[in-house]
């Protein structure tokens, strides 16, 4: 390939990806300009609540205490090499709650949400049902896609909150039970340590993380091609996008919230 | 039975008005320039080889495919212009393949528009017309509450025929009503059919590839072969249409100038 044709085939991709960018973005803002506009699906709302919310708990909670456990035996063991041992209780509180928390979660969001919802709306897409909806003065945006968008925004910082919790629970049960801190100390280290911006920027990028996952969910579905095939790559996609476009926002956010 | 209705068809003014309307996807030219009406308060059936476009007429009449050309007008009103949520609700629709929402309970599906927006009534109401519905269409009471999934394919599709019927629209499109169904089952909703616009005043329109239906349920009647409308007429004057398409189509005859590929 001369390159010549490598650089018009990278401007094509380029591209296809602002284009791409350029359409989710439109989605986003149609889908929350149907949440804030009447009718509202109440019932909808509240299974999406319960979907992506409440469903979703246990397998963040076992991700977050295996991550936090592993996390306090690699820091005591790497701070041992120059006696900082003792540091355990904060690098994990500020590991969990600035990263891993919220891009474990969203991350298991990714894989457990979107790929679902992904699936469901393009199953309707293919078996006629999102036609049938629009046929029924029902707009798919607001009662497909506005509540469940609804959800991931006001559930996954919850679902943050809950991992970064558990995560620091997990580095306190490995750290108090084998390592040989004292409970007492351990916890004040981790709460003392902890700053509210800490907290409140882990909540906000799992707000970003929760929108970005329905979203991609939404959008790859709505978008999906005919037959079971169409479904397949249309779940493939957007799982994929969702993934890449939250660790990039992370890396963005983390830019903007911690560098100053 | 049809003879006053199909004689006044060309004073009525036409409900359904299909001009020059062609589509394509990709490079499959499907309608070429479909011209067609459908008079008020008559059905019209339309009949067609598989993949000849029948369905993708359907769906552009009611905006769900853009037209590439063409233009379509309903009630005197060219579509896409003015309120989509008003003129939606003068139409009800049976898809091809039901497409009844899975999440939710039939009696939710058949009353769907009953429960939201601003056809929507008393929740007890809603369910039982649903359950009035389902009833006309042979469908008894027990079926309410299970969901689409757990019923054979000729029951959902009689399901979404009583979702087409629910909020006793102007306007009904059934895609395939029968297909699928046993042959007494087929005759109840023929029957249906046939009084949904008899007695309620009705436009319908029936795409089937059942001549028995045919002759029970339209008034009128219109073949599309080629991206046309290839033969339009009063059902009395099908069997002396002098139209070897539609004569072979009648027959069901594999000779003819209707390629069929073996
Ligand atoms: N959304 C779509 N995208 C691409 N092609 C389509 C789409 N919908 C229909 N087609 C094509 O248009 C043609 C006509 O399809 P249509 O479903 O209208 O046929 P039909 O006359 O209803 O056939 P049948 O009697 O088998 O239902 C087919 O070739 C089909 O592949
Ligand atoms: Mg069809």
């Amino acid at each position: 390939m001369t390159p010549f044709a490598l650089l018009a085939r990278l401007g094509a991709a380029v591209l296809g990806l602002m284009a791409s960018l350029g359409r989710i973005t439109l989605f986003t803002l149609s889908a929350f300009s149907h949440m804030v506009r009447p009718p509202y699906y109440a019932r909808e709302v509240l299974n999406a609540l319960i979907q992506v919310g409440w469903m979703s708990l246990p397998v963040v909670g076992l991700t977050a205490i295996f991550t936090g456990g592993a996390l306090a035996l690699q820091i005591y063991a790497g701070g041992a090499r120059f006696n900082a041992e003792a540091v355990v209780p904060q690098i994990v509180a500020i590991g969990m709650v600035r990263e891993l928390g919220p891009v474990l979660v969203g991350l298991m969001i990714a894989a457990r949400v979107t790929s679902s919802i992904a699936a469901e709306i393009a199953t309707m897409k293919v078996t006629e049902q999102i036609d049938a909806l629009v046929t029924l003065s029902t707009h798919p945006m607001k009662y497909l896609v506005a509540p469940r968008v609804l959800a991931g925004l006001l559930t996954v910082p919850l679902m943050v909150g809950v991992g970064d919790i558990i995560g620091i629970m997990g580095g306190y049960l490995v750290s108090t039970k084998s390592l040989g801190f004292n409970p007492a100390s351990y916890m004040i280290n981790t709460v003392n340590f902890l700053a509210a911006h800490d907290i409140y920027t882990s909540l906000l990028k799992g707000a970003a993380f929760g929108v970005i996952a329905t979203v991609m969910g939404c959008y790859y579905g709505m978008q999906s091609g005919r037959g079971a095939q169409g479904v397949g790559r249309a779940t493939k996609s957007s799982v994929e996008a969702a993934a890449v476009l939250i660790l990039a926002t992370n890396f963005v956010l983390t830019g903007v919230f911690f560098s100053i | 039975m049809t003879q006053s209705q199909t004689q006044t068809t060309d004073q009525i003014p036409a409900m359904i008005k299909l001009e020059n309307v062609s589509k394509s996807f990709g490079d499959n030219a499907v309608l070429k320039g479909v011209d067609l009406q459908i008079a008020r308060g008559t059905s019209m059936v339309i009949i067609g080889g598989s993949g000849t476009g029948k369905s993708v007429m359907l769906k552009s009449v009611l905006g769900l495919i853009q037209q590439d050309s063409g233009r379509i007008f309903v009630d005197g009103n060219e579509t896409g212009s003015g309120d989509r949520d008003a003129f939606l609700a003068r139409f009800g629709m049976l898809f091809q393949g039901a497409a009844l929402f899975d999440s939710l309970p039939v009696w939710q599906n058949v009353a769907f528009r009953l429960l939201r927006g601003s056809l929507k009534r008393p929740r007890d109401e809603a369910r039982e017309i649903a359950i009035d519905k389902l009833r006309r269409v042979g469908l008894k009471a027990d079926v309410a509450d299970r969901l689409p999934a757990e019923l054979s394919g000729g029951m959902q599709k009689r399901v979404g025929l009583a979702r087409a019927i629910a909020a006793d629209p102007e306007i009904i499109f059934f895609d395939e009503p029968t297909t699928g169904l046993d042959p007494i089952m087929s005759g109840v909703i023929n029957e249906l059919i046939r009084e949904i616009v008899v007695e309620m005043g009705a436009t319908a329109m029936t795409i089937t590839h059942d001549m028995s239906s045919v002759r029970v349920i339209s008034d009128n009647v219109a073949m599309l072969h080629g991206g046309k409308i290839r033969w339009t007429g009063p059902v009395s004057d099908m069997d002396a249409s002098g139209d070897p398409y539609v004569e072979q189509f009648i027959s069901g005859s594999a000779e003819g100038p209707i390629e069929s590929v073996r």
